[in-house]
């Protein structure tokens, strides 16, 4: 499989924006292509943009959390942004609560928390 | 009373449970649940769906549209000929993994559905079976 998910870079922040329904392998590529990319160009930010994501299951929920653990270990910030509010009822009955991951309400909002810091 | 001829779909691979996530909301959206049933019932079917690849080896997933005097129901079943789960109670508690995931599987997929079944016969294999009525 070829397919895989962009990242893009502005300044010293990394954008990614999943527009998928992402299948196991290719979350797990986008995490290990993102940790590299870190380390490559010495970003501070990541921004994680789900708002295409209609399902965010334990699996994808892990490998989120597994980004932004490695993009901390890295001296980077991540921030997800953009989840759909059908998505964050499901997760949370679902038992996921996403802990250690800062998120926004959209692209905008997270920018500016990438910002500050 | 199933409505729609069975829709089966075979999980051998990863890419299967994107399959079964397509396919199951098709049938949501056939009943015309709501986006947040619609979801519940999509991410359990994908969290059964990657137990049946990851702990049964793979199987078969079937979905079925129900009727019942005035309501709709969408029912999908898991199945495969695994190794079994031996303490079905220990394996629906949250956090309970047997390695490989997070332990929300089996008792995340039953909060997210009206209905929860699970059948399992050691060395013979798992039948989960779930139904989100309308």
């Amino acid at each position: 499989m070829t397919e895989t998910i962009p990242i893009l870079q502005l300044d010293d922040l990394l954008l990614v924006s999943i527009q998928v329904d992402m299948h196991d392998r290719l979350a797990l590529q986008l995490q290990d292509n993102l940790t590299e990319k870190i380390s490559q160009t010495g970003a501070r930010g990541v921004l994680i943009d789900i708002s295409s994501l209609e399902v965010v299951d334990s699996f994808i929920g892990r490998v989120l959390a597994n980004i932004s653990s490695m993009a901390r270990v890295l001296d980077a910030k991540t921030v997800v942004v953009g989840m759909q509010p059908a998505v964050a009822i499901t997760l949370v009955e679902l038992g996921l609560s996403l802990e250690g991951i800062q998120t926004a309400l959209n692209v905008s909002k997270g920018m500016a928390l990438l910002r500050r810091s | 009373m199933a409505l729609a001829p069975l829709n089966k779909l075979p999980v051998t691979d990863e890419s299967d449970i994107v399959k079964v996530r397509q396919a199951v909301r098709a049938a949501t959206l056939e009943i015309k649940c709501s986006l947040v049933d619609q979801t519940k019932v999509v991410t359990a079917a994908s969290e059964l769906a990657r137990n049946l690849l990851i702990y049964g080896g793979g199987g078969e997933v079937r979905i079925e549209i129900l009727q019942e005097r005035m309501r709709h129901g969408v029912r999908v079943t898991f199945e495969d000929q695994g190794p079994g789960i031996p303490d079905i109670e220990q394996a629906l508690k949250d956090g309970y993994t047997s390695g490989k995931g997070m332990g929300l599987g089996l008792g995340g997929a039953k909060r997210l559905v009206t209905d929860f079944n699970i059948v399992s016969e050691a060395g013979k294999g798992t039948r989960v079976t779930i139904t989100k009525w309308k």
